[in-house]
């Protein structure tokens, strides 16, 4: 007897309809043609994006945008589980404390507040003072020279991306069964012990995957810096654009840029969260690196029985 | 005045209330476990035995009487007539002389068995990690888990994991074992492992406090039953006499029950 499969007439109707936007996709992208000022020239001017891709202003930008994602991060972090910590405090004053901080820096927009660090700051203290409060002064700086453009940037994205960390650790913690507190205690582990190795290594798991959104999206937003005159990745290509109208292909030069680093960060993220989903899956899926590894094992001629594959993965995944 | 401390019950509670707001847990119980004793809490629940349990190592803050292990009471130091109430830091050293074992293990899954056996002496105690592991590698081989050092807690049965709490409970060498329904949460068939491994302890002469339902454990090896009830102790007395021939109606209601 023969068995015959069920069709699947509407996945080919699909298929064909994803094929040709494809072609379309790839014909407008590569192989189209228009005039422009009287020189028939590519659509999409690849050599153009070519050729700014690595100009050194734009390098330079890459590495003031890089800068400000990996600042505003590392300090959203530290301030998030501070207030995370705060806001689980049974102390009434610290966890209102943190929950006013969250409430002011989530209820405005961060471009209002970047032009705060950079306009406002200044206006309102034209120096500021390291000393005892409404006591002596030790050092006194003067606002324009201690908060440049970057450092405004750095702190508006910072204390801004504090504010959402908070509530993503806050959720970590909660997510953690209290039965592991309570264990921690009868150890006599301390409350920093109980944090640092119980509970904070539990969370990453909750953590781990809205973080990394976070950072993907910080990297995105460090490029509203460019309105209070922080010379960034788009900055950078904004100004090539201004003085040789080339504003297309700089904003696709801008694109790529920011679209290299997102996957970079896509791919470091799959990894950390395999790292911390350690203890919570039995058998960890293997990765698409380990996935080509078989694939390519298992091509030669003969196949392989499905019995003995299946033991294979098992084996591969118990590494 | 002072008793030799070799005499001196391991834990006296005198009158011991506690409430959650408005609804009383415990309504002055009165109990005193001596040294190397099995003491085996029995009663429905809700009726606070496993309060109490947690008292006793101040997972719990009491609200009323006096509750004392090993001579000093649970939470505070009295200097003079006044009472004052222990620093984290002391609370925490207290507790570390206080093995503790959960009806749900609580082992920390992130963490392998052997890790989560010398987490104690490690962090708390400062211990060297080699000599712990050491430590941790004989209590497992006493449990039964020699063959489960690098496992981690999923991939163990419930019996074996709770065997693991038991094993990293005793790493901190305690004086005194609490156990809150540790077999309540197994399959049957996984029940007289766990309960094998309290035998032996309490033969080696550990002072323990069980709360449980198993009544054939509490007869065998425990020293004292006590029936608790609504937040009271209702009897106390020989496992024996307890179980199969109560004085009380509450307590020959209840066995009807269970047994």
């Amino acid at each position: 007897m023969t068995i015959v499969p069920v069709r699947h007439p509407w996945r080919w109707v699909a298929s064909v309809v994803i094929l040709i936007f494809v072609a379309m996709l790839v014909n407008t992208l590569l192989f189209s043609h228009v005039v422009r000022g009287g020189v028939r020239e590519g659509r999409f001017q690849w050599g153009v994006v070519g050729h700014y891709l690595f100009v050194t202003p734009v390098l330079r930008g890459i590495e003031v945008t890089l800068e400000l994602t990996v600042i505003a991060m590392i300090a959203g972090v530290v301030i998030g589980i501070l207030l995370a910590v705060m806001r689980l405090s049974p102390s009434r004053l610290l966890s209102g404390a943190a929950w006013v901080y969250i409430w002011f820096f989530r209820g405005t927009p961060v471009l209002v507040q970047l032009f705060f660090w950079y306009l406002g700051i200044a206006y309102l203290y034209q120096h500021l003072t390291l000393g005892v409060p409404f006591g002596p002064a030790l050092v006194t700086f003067n606002s324009n020279t201690l908060i440049t453009t970057f450092v405004a940037g750095a702190l508006g994205l910072s204390f801004n991306e504090g504010a959402y960390m908070a509530e993503i650790v806050r959720a970590g913690i909660i997510s953690v069964d209290e039965g592991q507190s309570e264990a921690a205690a009868s150890l006599g582990m301390s409350k920093r012990q109980m944090l640092r190795r119980i509970i904070l290594p539990q969370a990453m798991r909750v953590i781990i995957p809205p973080t990394g959104n976070e950072t993907i999206s910080m990297l995105k937003t460090t490029s509203l810096v460019s309105t209070i005159a922080v010379v960034d990745l788009f900055q950078a290509t904004q100004s090539i654009a201004s003085t040789t109208y080339q504003v297309v292909p700089l904003l696709m030069v801008a694109s790529l840029w920011y679209l290299l680093f997102t996957s970079i960060m896509t791919i470091g993220q799959y990894y950390v969260e395999r790292y911390y989903a350690r203890g919570s899956a039995r058998q960890l899926p293997p990765t698409p690196l380990q996935r080509l590894r078989q694939a390519l094992r298992r091509t030669p001629s003969t196949p392989v029985p499905a019995l003995v594959t299946d033991t294979s993965i098992h084996h591969e995944g118990a590494m | 005045m002072t008793v030799p401390a070799d005499t001196r019950p391991m834990v006296e509670a005198r009158g011991v209330h506690k409430a959650y707001g408005r609804l009383e847990v415990l309504k002055g119980i009165d109990m005193t476990v001596g040294r190397g004793e099995v003491l085996c809490l029995i009663g429905p629940s809700g009726s606070g035995k496993s309060t109490f349990l947690r008292c006793i190592n101040h997972l719990e803050k009491i609200d009323g009487g006096e509750l004392c292990v090993d001579g000093e009471l649970v939470g505070y130091r009295e200097v003079g007539n006044r009472l004052y109430e222990l620093k984290d830091r002391e609370v925490c050293a207290k507790r570390a002389e206080i093995g503790m074992v959960f009806q749900r293990f609580n082992l920390f899954p992130h963490m392998s068995v052997l890790d989560n056996v010398t987490s104690g002496p490690v962090w708390v105690r400062r211990a060297a990690s080699g000599a712990s592991k050491d430590r941790a590698r004989d209590l497992l081989a006493r449990v039964g888990l020699a063959d489960k050092v690098s496992s981690y807690p999923n991939q163990l049965s419930g019996g074996q994991q709770q065997r693991v709490a038991i094993a990293r409970a005793l790493a901190m060498d305690p004086k005194l074992m609490l156990f809150d329904e540790p077999t309540s949460a197994l399959d049957p068939e996984l029940v007289g492992d766990v309960l094998d491994v309290m035998r032996d302890l309490a033969n080696e002469g550990m002072t323990m406090i069980v709360v449980t339902h198993e009544m054939g454990f509490a007869r065998e090896v425990g020293d004292t039953a006590v029936f608790m009830d609504g937040g009271v102790v209702i009897e106390q007395g020989d496992p024996t006499q307890v179980l199969t021939d109560p004085k009380h109606e509450r307590t020959r209601s209840f066995l009807a029950k269970v047994l």
